[in-house]
C-alpha cells in the first residue's frame, strides 16, 4: 500500500484555502461593476478556469510530443492527466461564460473565435477518448493518442486564427479598452487584486489536480500488472 | 549506401506503384467511385429540400452545400481506402515490403486526392444542372484542389488509426471533423469569395491559410506516420 506522498497532501489543503480566499475576492472584495452589476464577477473565475484549460491544452502536447519521442509510457499517464484536467475546466469555462453573456450579450452562445474553439477542442477531446476506448493494445493505445493531441495540439489553434479572420464580438478586457460597447470594462486595483489571485489560486489548484491524476494513473497501471501477474 | 537521388527515384517509384495498384483495383470494382459518387447526389437533394434552395438563398449556401457534401463523401472514399488494405492484411503486405513506410502514405493520400477530385468534378456540373447555374470557375476549382489535399492529408493519417481501432469507420468522422475545421473554413470562406466574384484581395488571406494548412498538416502527418503504422 503506497500512502500519498506529504508535499501532495500539503498541496491539497493549500489548494482548497487558495480556492476559499479567491471565492472571497470575487464574490465579496471585488468592486461591483459599474455596467453589467454583480454578473461580472463570474470574470475572475471564468479567466482562471480558462487559463487552468491552456495549461492542460499546452502539456498534453509536450507529453504527446515527449512520448513519441521516448515510448515511455510514463508520458502518457501524463498526457491523459493534462487532456482530462482540460476537458473539465474547459467545459467550466464555457459554462460559466454562458452564464455571463446571457444578460450581457443578450445571448447563451454566439459563433465567436473563443467560444467556438473551447468548443472544439472539447470535441477533440471527447474524440481523443472514443480513440483510445477503441484500441486494446496500451503501447498502441498511448502512441495513437499522442498523435492525436500533436494534430490537435496544430489544428486548435489555427482554428482559432482562422475564426478569427471574421469579425469578433468577445471583449478583450487585457491589453485593449476599446470594446466597451462588447461588455468590455477596465479593472479597478480591487478588481485586478481579485482576477490576479485567481489566476494564481487556479495554477496552484491546476499543479495539484495534475499531480493526484498523474498518481493515480501510476496506480492504475501497477495495478494492471499486478492483475497481469495473478492471471498467468 | 544509396546515392540520393537514387533513393528519391526509389521513393517515387513505391508511391506510383501504391497510386497505380489503388487505380488499378478501383478500375476492376468501381465500387468506391460509384458508391462516393451516389452518396454526393443524395446529400445535393436532401440539401434541396433542407434548405430550400431557391436563388436567393443558393447564393449564400452553395458553397457551404458543395463543402458538406465533399467532406461527406470524401469520409466514405477514406474509410474505404484504408479499410480494404486491412480487411486482407493488405496493409501489413504493404509494411513489409522494403520501401519508406511514407511512400505508403502518400501512395494513399494521392489515389484518395484522385478519387475525391473526381467525384468532386463530376458534382459540380450536376449541381450547376439542377440549378441552372455555371460553377466552372478556376478559382473555384483551385481552392477544391486546396481544401482537398489538405482534407485528404489529415485524414489517411486518421483513418489509418481508425481502422486498427475496435469501433472502426464510425470512429473516422469522429476524430477527423474538428481537426479539419480550419481547412474547412478557409476554403468555404475562399469559394464563398470566387463564387461571389469578390475581389482577388479579399479572397487572398483565405486563400494563403489554406496553403499554409496544406503545408503544416503534411509535414505534421509525414513526421508522425510512422508511428500510426508501427506494429
Amino acid at each position: 500500500m503506497q500512502t500519498k506522498p506529504k508535499a501532495l497532501l500539503a498541496l491539497d489543503v493549500v489548494s482548497l484555502i487558495l480556492l476559499a480566499i479567491s471565492t472571497y475576492l470575487a464574490l465579496v472584495f471585488a468592486p461591483t461593476e459599474a455596467i453589467m452589476g454583480d454578473v461580472q464577477r463570474v470574470f475572475y473565475f471564468h479567466v482562471a478556469t480558462a487559463w487552468v484549460g491552456m495549461l492542460g491544452f499546452v502539456a498534453a502536447g509536450v507529453a504527446g510530443i515527449v512520448y513519441l519521442r521516448t515510448q515511455n509510457l510514463k508520458w502518457d499517464i501524463i498526457e491523459i492527466a493534462a487532456v482530462e484536467i482540460s476537458l473539465v475546466f474547459f467545459f467550466i469555462t464555457i459554462v460559466l461564460g454562458s452564464i455571463w453573456a446571457r444578460p450581457v450579450w443578450n445571448t447563451w452562445w454566439t459563433w465567436d473565435p473563443r467560444l467556438t474553439t473551447a468548443a472544439i477542442t472539447e470535441l477533440i477531446y471527447i474524440a481523443y477518448f472514443m480513440l483510445r476506448q477503441g484500441i486494446e493494445d496500451p503501447d498502441r493505445r498511448a502512441r495513437f493518442g499522442a498523435v492525436y493531441t500533436l494534430i490537435g495540439a496544430v489544428s486548435v489553434p489555427i482554428t482559432f486564427m482562422a475564426i478569427r479572420l471574421f469579425r469578433t464580438i468577445h471583449p478583450v478586457v487585457i491589453g485593449t479598452q476599446s470594446a466597451a460597447a462588447q461588455g468590455g470594462f477596465a479593472m479597478t486595483g480591487d478588481m485586478k487584486v481579485a482576477f490576479f489571485f485567481a489566476l494564481f489560486a487556479f495554477t496552484v489548484i491546476f499543479i495539484d489536480l495534475f499531480w493526484n491524476r498523474i498518481r493515480m494513473g501510476n496506480l492504475a497501471a501497477k495495478v494492471e500488472q499486478l492483475r497481469l501477474k495473478i492471471s498467468q | 549506401m544509396k546515392s540520393p537521388s537514387l533513393a528519391r527515384s526509389s521513393f517515387l517509384k513505391a508511391v506510383a506503384a501504391i497510386v497505380q495498384k489503388d487505380l488499378a483495383a478501383e478500375y476492376r470494382s468501381r465500387e468506391l467511385l460509384s458508391s462516393m459518387m451516389v452518396f454526393a447526389l443524395l446529400v445535393i437533394f436532401i440539401f434541396n429540400y433542407a434548405l430550400n434552395l431557391e436563388p436567393s438563398v443558393r447564393a449564400k449556401v452553395t458553397a457551404g452545400v458543395l463543402w458538406v457534401t465533399f467532406v461527406f463523401a470524401g469520409t466514405i472514399g477514406l474509410n474505404r481506402s484504408m479499410a480494404v488494405e486491412k480487411d486482407r492484411g493488405c496493409l501489413d503486405g504493404l509494411l513489409l515490403a522494403p520501401v519508406d513506410r511514407t511512400a505508403i502514405f502518400f501512395g494513399k493520400v494521392i489515389s484518395t486526392l484522385i478519387f475525391m477530385l473526381l467525384v468532386e468534378v463530376i458534382m459540380l456540373p450536376f449541381y450547376g444542372l439542377f440549378y441552372n447555374v455555371n460553377l466552372f470557375n478556376p478559382g473555384l476549382l483551385l481552392v477544391m484542389l486546396l481544401g482537398s489535399i489538405g482534407y485528404v492529408v489529415v485524414g489517411t493519417l486518421l483513418s489509418s488509426m481508425a481502422v486498427q481501432t475496435r469501433t472502426r469507420d464510425i470512429l473516422l468522422p469522429i476524430i477527423l471533423f474538428p481537426i479539419i475545421i480550419p481547412i474547412l473554413l478557409s476554403a468555404l470562406d475562399a469559394s464563398n469569395g470566387f463564387l461571389n466574384n469578390l475581389e482577388f484581395d479579399l479572397i487572398q488571406p483565405a486563400l494563403g491559410l489554406l496553403v499554409a494548412l496544406d503545408v503544416i498538416f503534411t509535414a505534421v502527418s509525414f513526421m508522425v506516420f510512422d508511428y500510426v503504422v508501427e506494429e
